[in-house]
């Protein structure tokens, strides 16, 4: 028996109306056939059976509003004669983790949801078997995936045209229940029609000899980082400009009240808020690198929100210091470590990631010179921090060792020209150069 | 274009496309008088009989898209996007806001500032609707579209509630844009570039001739 749920159509939409049952109850359905149609926000969409079988109870009616995950109905594959088990849960959202590694072929039916989203049964499909099924010319709905999730892997595509001119072969009425744990295939090529297994995060091995690839599902974070940046550089042309930063005052300033922070605070002070001190200071002189571009329009924002790179074991999340102008070089650095521990607990609430109007991120701190970061949608400007380094320069003839930083400033095109990020680079270094202010 | 060949060619084109074979289309058309009837559309949003349609030459289709009954006719830009969202986004609501801004865009470029209604999906010009959107997707390929009044005959609107709602309809010419509906639709083409970030490439589908 498999959970048929009102899918997810997008970020912002929470619920769905069940507009029309394209089948009836009793009635026969394929995988991936049209089972019913939902409207959402003026768009009507057909959603496909998630698993061949008799579509067993209806649980919505047409016209009735009903939130995402929710249960419509249920598929029946064992032809009515499996028992209803207790398993069944509403769907995972589509990101999340697989279940552990099932116990052997012999078990008893445990169901699970097949696919995560019955839009789109295969799950997401990579780039690599998009452009295999595209050259091929394949039908990716006859396929099964034998891959996390459900999911269509390059093998499948390969064991499918293997077998030339198949047609599409329904599932036998009385094939095993969906979640038959993947044991890896006992002949060389898939089946043409495995059951629609939630394989464990573990990918089957590939078919023949020793796998040269390993292939896993991106994550939830990952994808989204994935989409951002991709975004970001689709949008806006990306210039990165390099300036080199005496930072001996402040270096000298930091060293001075370095003990005494620590002992009064409880954590380190670092550079990462006299460079933000400094990047509020030119972005008050320069408010078009505070702004964004919105279709024809250039907004800018009145208040200073700047948003910090943090690393994270697998990804990276920039939380927001709101109201940066409002806050001295101690006000920064508690900010900086309450947003950078949380980040790495996940402790972060969602509006402490959104609404940054400017970013910085360090990647000096893991030993970069200088970079070249991506903006940070819908920003228009993100300083990168390199390495702070004592270095011999010249100053008036003499050589001179100094601490040095380079910072880059990554501005996008379309609103920022070249002189004017100078500019603003030029007012940060001499903030920096030139310190003046107490810390403590 | 007649609209029963308009609805035969995105068909067409939206098999292409769930198959590979056919790219990404937008299709913009002008269709003779015709009133269509959305999937949650209601009957008694048509004003008038189909006898009184029919001798006012206007024909009648009942569709799968989304949303209610609306027009259609000369001086009217229609747009069907053929588009599988799982290369752009997987998100109707993007999707729908997007089309949004593409006329909001082109709107915007003769002057016009039009904007959106909370709720209200279609192209508003104060309280007064400019442009209508109704969509049907099947595995993630986008049909049907959206229509904007560059200098429709606004009263042929009074067979019908617009999408449902008791709301004035308003075309460009009413504004006092005099545009064609050929020069709208080449400036929209180059918004829905943009918005949709892909290339346009004018050309007509193959396989297809115009009337």
């Amino acid at each position: 028996m498999t959970d048929v749920v009102m899918p997810q159509m997008g970020e912002s939409i929470v619920e769905g109306t069940l507009t029309k049952w394209l089948k009836k109850p009793g009635d026969r359905v394929e995988r991936d056939e049209p089972l019913f149609e939902i409207s959402t926000d003026k768009v009507d969409t057909e959603i496909p059976a998630p698993a061949a079988g008799t579509l067993g109870e209806v649980l919505v009616a047409e016209g009735q509003t009903v939130g995402i995950n929710t249960v419509v109905a249920r598929i029946d594959e064992g032809g009515g004669a499996a028992v209803k088990p207790v398993a069944a849960a509403t769907a995972p959202s589509p990101a999340a983790a697989e279940a552990p590694p099932p116990p052997p072929p012999a078990a008893p039916p445990i169901v699970e949801e097949p696919a995560p989203t019955p839009a789109e049964p295969s799950g997401p499909l990579s780039p690599l078997v998009r452009k295999l099924a595209r050259e091929h010319n394949v039908d990716l709905s006859r396929i099964t995936g034998t891959g996390a999730g459900g999911r269509i892997t390059k093998q499948d595509i390969e064991g499918y045209l293997a077998k030339p001119a198949q047609p599409a072969a329904p599932a036998a009425p009385a094939a095993p229940p969906p979640a038959q744990p993947a044991a890896p295939p006992p002949t060389p090529q898939p089946p043409p029609q495995p059951p629609p297994a939630l394989a464990p995060a573990v990918v089957p091995p590939a078919p023949a000899g020793q796998a040269k690839t390993r292939i896993e599902p991106l994550g939830t974070m990952r994808m989204r980082i994935a989409e951002h940046m991709l975004l970001s550089k689709r949008t806006s042309p990306h210039v990165t400009t390099v300036h080199r930063v005496d930072m001996t005052k402040v270096a000298r300033m930091r060293e001075r009240h370095k003990a005494a922070f620590q002992a009064s605070y409880g954590f380190s002070l670092t550079y990462l808020p006299f460079i933000t001190r400094a990047a509020v200071a030119a972005l008050r002189q320069f408010p078009l690198l505070n702004a964004s571009l919105d279709g024809n329009n250039i907004i800018y924002h009145n208040e200073i929100h700047i948003g910090i790179a943090v690393a994270l074991e697998n990804g990276l999340i920039v939380p927001v210091i709101r109201a940066a102008d409002e806050k001295n070089v101690i006000g920064l650095q508690r900010a900086i470590v309450d947003l950078a521990t949380r980040a790495r607990s996940r402790q972060l609430k969602p509006d402490e990631v959104q609404g940054g109007t400017f970013s910085i991120t360090n990647f000096g701190s893991f030993g970069s010179l200088m970079g070249t970061p991506i903006i940070n949608q819908p920003q228009v400007a993100i300083i990168g921090v390199g390495t702070v380094d004592k270095t011999p320069v010249v100053i008036d003839d003499a050589i001179a060792i100094r601490s040095i930083c380079h910072l880059s400033l990554s501005f996008d095109h379309r609103l920022v020209d070249g002189a004017l990020a100078d500019q603003f680079m030029t007012r940060a270094k001499q903030v920096l150069e030139d310190w003046s202010e107490e810390v403590l | 274009m007649d609209y029963g060949k308009a609805l035969a060619l995105q068909q067409e084109l939206v098999a292409g496309r769930k198959q590979g074979y056919v790219p990404d289309q937008l299709l913009l058309l002008e269709h003779p008088h015709v009133i269509t009837l959305g999937r949650n559309g209601r009957l008694e949003n048509l004003l008038a009989g189909e006898q009184a349609l029919s001798s006012a030459g206007i024909s009648f289709y009942p569709t799968d898209r989304g949303g209610d009954i609306t027009y259609h006719g000369p001086g009217q830009l229609v747009g069907y996007p053929i588009l599988d969202l799982r290369e752009w986004k997987r998100d109707v609501g993007e999707y729908v806001r997007a089309i949004e801004q593409v006329i909001i865009d082109t709107l915007a470029g003769y002057g016009i500032a039009a904007g959106r209604i909370p709720k209200l999906t279609g192209v508003w010009v104060e309280e007064r609707k400019i442009a209508a959107i109704g969509v049907h997707i099947s595995r993630w390929v986008t049909s049907h579209g959206f229509a904007l009044n560059v200098d429709t005959d606004l009263s042929y609107f009074q067979y019908i509630v617009p999408c449902g709602l008791t709301r004035p309809v308003t075309s460009m010419a009413q504004l006092g844009v005099r545009a064609t509906v050929d020069e709208v639709s080449r400036s929209l083409a180059a918004h829905f570039g943009r918005v949709f970030d892909c290339e346009m490439a004018p050309g007509s589908p193959a396989g297809v001739t115009e009337d």
